[in-house]
């Protein structure tokens, strides 16, 4: 069976075509302002290159940074109701009370508090009030708000009452498209209330971007099963992203690093995915990046999505190269996607890290005999210096002293040594198109994070009754059973608790059932 | 006396943050909720130890319960307001300022939201000048005075009034298991003082110095510097090392979150191995084997790019971090306030408290020479 993963990213569009182990074809082209059109040359372009006939196509993955553009430039979001559950508890501060100002007011000021919270424990704190919330549901109604987002007081420990909400909200509003905040994450009420709001806020352009995506599919001829890629590096099937865009958020970097993984054979390593401008560095736990702990903040708002827990630094192949050869300094400044004219060796003027590089005798790119007056010992004091900064990155992100394999992914990977900190440096063949590899690959995953009373259970049943549950979901997502995995499983006990309540989090995943 | 600015409570929330050791919540949800206090028009004084009357009536105020729940069960907002009200019922006497239980961590913001809707000052000083666990380890109760009568409100009007209680102890373990049976969230009121008391027994100017501290940090984050060693100068505390957290066990005991951390050093640092043992708040911190810290000191973890606090529930395998230790305040190195606070109070054998030596603050030309 032949897939194909494709990366539509801010400026290229890679696509590539894959069976088993093997990549049979890879291209890059610019991302177009419709996406469609890009993604449509994309796969055009590697059906020809593999010579491959739409129908033996079984499965296409896209990953996407569509919808986190959109909320990073304030556009395309339709104005959400908020519908809180919460009372009497948590009036201290209304919905979306940190956000940036502009961002609140294209969502509009829609925000309700109603009964309907949960204690700790799953009990209510005070019930729920039918009436109250079809009162609301024909206020958003009237107000012509037609995305709204539920968010209930430990939903994520018991969704009864948001799942209520939604059914008197969807009949008081029958157009209405309505997001549940237990289906965004763990607890944490405001930061699972933005994502909640992000998500109902980005779901007509959702609708009408995975509509353009599957037309796109269409007129290629391809019928295949088609998904996208989500943050953790799983994936979900197209209907699913067009009612949960803001699990896409993380896909581009995400999707490299499971590239490389993939790409190297390594499962736990170092991925240094070095771009025009930045590098980012992440670890691989298990085949999987190394998800953030703390709260994320996307274009102004903050969340807890779990995403990957990447460390960037302002070093790339455009990095612009400055100083005299005892003080050389390399970006964070760069000359960006302008490297193919500004660099010396592409004809320019700017010295680049590419151009040191090239100096150097480490890579092969543009014209060496452009850079006759480059002085050596400035091109050897830069290469030194860039070797350093990937090394301190490197190491920011090791967690032990065992030397993890470092693998090298992304355009300006030409930049790297053979060696890094002692440790052998692997740059896998495609390795430039690592993240539509990472697309291609994708399984299927299931999760519970939740908290829990051990009043008569122990830790470890606790933590197997939620693994038993991940099982269940991610199999219901359409995995195999047999192929599922553990890749994470820990408890975090609540302090200041008596009563021993710990928050579990198990996830699983498993290949794609096709 | 000052008035409190929008500018001072950002401050105060990552300043807190330092000071809770670790522990004490988050201040994020409190500081939002004092910032709506201030924008809708109130007006908060903060007024030192020595501007306080002898016969002033000054009540302690802080939130009990487990962090993780407040973050997802927010406040109503005026728990706070309705235990004055009923600690002031039962005394026949209106509360002429709060001060807060607790500075470090998420309580520094309780006396300010209540100030606000009392209409009454916020005192600049604390019962801990960090954050503890228990109730019973303020400077108000070591030096003798009782916590109670003290009044627990939580978000459903339900107002809880403690008239007698055999001893702190009891007072501490009758106010949890309120605060389980609440949802695992309060405000208290307790322990109302004469302004006589406050000014012998609370830690002075806490507030202020929590809102310096807020300020350095925030004003290195603007300039893209480091503002560890600027911290230490500050507090004539130590930087004791810079390090990447290599192990960490935790589990859970009595309610609390405890375990220990293994650091192994960094850069200057290199070579040089550490472990911290935490029960929710940073407890000692050996070098080599050898105690070089412990409570009541405080031992800080901060984030090495931006100097922000690091509290236990977010530690975790590959961190970098900044150790640095501050003085604790004499009042916290008595025989007394030891009984309560000091090593053997947190369980920790064997170890005998050693004061840590303020560190000289550095040459007037040099404000930021690093000194370890």
């Amino acid at each position: 069976m032949f897939r194909i993963g494709v990366d539509v990213g801010g400026t290229n569009t890679d696509a590539v075509v894959m069976r088993g182990r093997g990549v049979l074809a890879a291209l890059k082209v610019p991302t177009t302002p419709d996406v469609t059109d890009g993604l449509m040359a994309a796969l055009a372009g590697v059906l020809a290159q593999a010579a491959l006939a739409p129908s033996q196509v079984g499965l296409v993955v896209i990953g996407t940074t569509h919808f986190t553009n959109a909320v990073i430039e304030r556009r395309h979001l339709a104005p959400t109701a908020v519908v809180r559950l919460c009372l009497p508890a948590a009036q201290c501060l209304q919905p979306m009370v940190d956000w940036p100002a502009e961002l609140r007011a294209v969502v509009g000021e829609h925000a309700f508090l109603a009964e309907g919270g949960f204690e700790f424990d799953g009990t209510p704190i005070s019930g729920f009030d039918d009436a109250h919330i079809t009162r609301i549901g024909r206020e958003i109604r009237d107000r012509g708000v037609r995305s709204i987002a539920i968010c209930g007081i430990f939903s994520p420990i018991n969704d009864a009452y948001e799942q209520r909400a939604a059914a008197l909200l969807a009949e008081a509003c029958p157009d209405a498209a309505i997001t549940l905040s237990a289906t965004m994450g763990p607890t944490g009420l405001l930061e699972r209330e933005n994502a909640a709001i992000l998500n109902s806020a980005l779901l007509p352009l959702a609708r009408r971007t995975v509509s353009g995506l599957r037309a796109g599919l269409a007129r290629c001829g391809l019928e295949c099963p088609f998904f996208l890629s989500q943050n953790d590096g799983t994936l979900m099937p197209a209907t699913q992203a067009e009612r949960f865009p803001v699990l896409t958020f993380a896909s581009g970097p995400t999707n490299s690093m499971r590239g490389a993984a993939f790409l190297s054979g390594h499962k736990d390593a170092l991925v240094l995915d070095i771009g025009g401008t930045t590098t980012d560095v992440g670890l691989l736990q298990h085949g999987f990046p190394r998800q953030a702990t703390t709260t994320v903040d996307i274009g102004g708002v903050r969340t807890n999505f779990r995403m990957p827990d990447v460390f960037s630094i302002g070093l790339g192949g455009g990095s612009i190269v400055a100083g005299a050869a005892d003080a050389v300094t390399v970006g964070p400044t760069s000359v960006g996607y302008d490297i193919i004219r500004a660099a010396r060796v592409f004809g320019g003027s700017v010295l680049t890290a590419t151009d040191v590089a090239v100096a150097a005798g480490r890579a092969q790119v543009g014209e060496a005999g452009l850079l006759a007056g480059v002085d050596g010992a400035l091109a050897s004091a830069a290469m030194a210096r860039i070797e350093r900064m990937l090394e301190l990155a490197v190491d920011r992100c090791r967690i032990s002293a065992e030397p993890l394999p470092v693998i090298g992914v992304g355009g300006g990977s030409i930049l790297l040594p053979e060696r890094l900190g002692g440790v052998r440096v692997t740059r896998p063949e495609h390795f430039a198109v690592a993240n539509a590899i990472g697309a291609a690959i994708a399984q299927t995953s299931g999760e519970v994070d939740r908290i829990c009373a051990l009043e008569g259970v122990t830790r470890e049943s606790a933590l197997a009754a939620a693994e038993a549950e991940a099982r269940d979901r991610a199999v219901a997502a359409g995995a195999v059973a047999e192929t599922l995995v553990v890749v994470e499983r820990e408890d975090v006990p609540l302090a200041y608790l008596k009563g021993n309540a710990t928050r579990v989090r198990v996830k699983v995943v498993g290949d794609l059932r096709i | 006396m000052r008035t409190l600015t929008e500018s001072d409570i950002e401050a105060l929330a990552i300043g807190a943050a330092i000071l809770g050791t670790g522990g004490g919540g988050n201040p994020y949800i409190g500081k939002l909720h004092c910032l709506q206090e201030l924008r809708g028009g109130a007006r908060v004084e903060l007024v030192g130890l020595d501007e306080l009357a002898d016969d002033a009536f000054v009540v302690s105020i802080g939130g009990i319960g487990a962090p993780a729940v407040s973050v997802e069960k927010l406040e109503e907002g005026r728990e706070g307001y309705r235990a004055v009200r009923a600690l002031e019922a039962y005394c026949g006497r209106k509360a002429s300022a709060l001060i807060a239980a607790e500075i470090g961590g998420g309580n520094s913001m309780a006396p300010i939201i209540t100030a606000a809707q009392l209409g009454i000052p916020v005192v600049d000083g604390d019962g801990m000048g960090r954050a503890f666990p228990e109730m019973q380890m303020t400077t108000y109760s070591i030096y003798g005075h009782s916590s109670v009568p003290a009044a627990l409100a939580d978000e459903r009007g339900n107002v809880v009034l403690f008239r007698e209680v055999r001893s702190e102890q009891w007072f501490e373990r009758l106010a949890r298991a309120n605060v389980v049976a609440m949802g695992g969230t309060a405000v208290g009121a307790e322990a109302p003082m004469s302004g006589r008391y406050v000014k012998r027994a609370a830690v002075p100017g806490t507030v202020s110095q929590a809102i310096a501290l807020g300020h350095i940090v925030m004003a290195a984050n603007r300039a893209h510097a480091n503002p560890v060693a600027s911290i230490c100068a500050q507090e004539r505390g130590r930087h004791l090392m810079d390090a990447k957290i290599v192990d960490l066990k935790r589990h859970l005991e009595g309610g609390f979150s405890v375990g220990t951390i293994r650091l192994d050093g960094i850069d200057r640092d290199g070579g040089t191995v550490a472990d911290i043992v935490f029960q929710n708040e940073f407890l000692m911190f050996r070098r080599n084997g050898v105690v070089e810290v412990c409570v009541p000191d405080l031992v800080i973890l901060l984030d090495a790019d931006n100097g922000r606090a690091i509290t236990t529930d977010v530690l975790r395998y590959g961190q970098r971090v900044a150790v640095i230790a501050l003085p604790c305040h004499a009042l916290l190195r008595t025989p007394e306030a030891l009984a309560v606070v000091g090593p053997a109070a947190f369980g920790l054998e064997g170890v005998t408290y050693t004061p840590l030596a303020a560190v000289a603050p550095p040459p007037a030309d040099h404000p930021n020479t690093p000194y370890r």
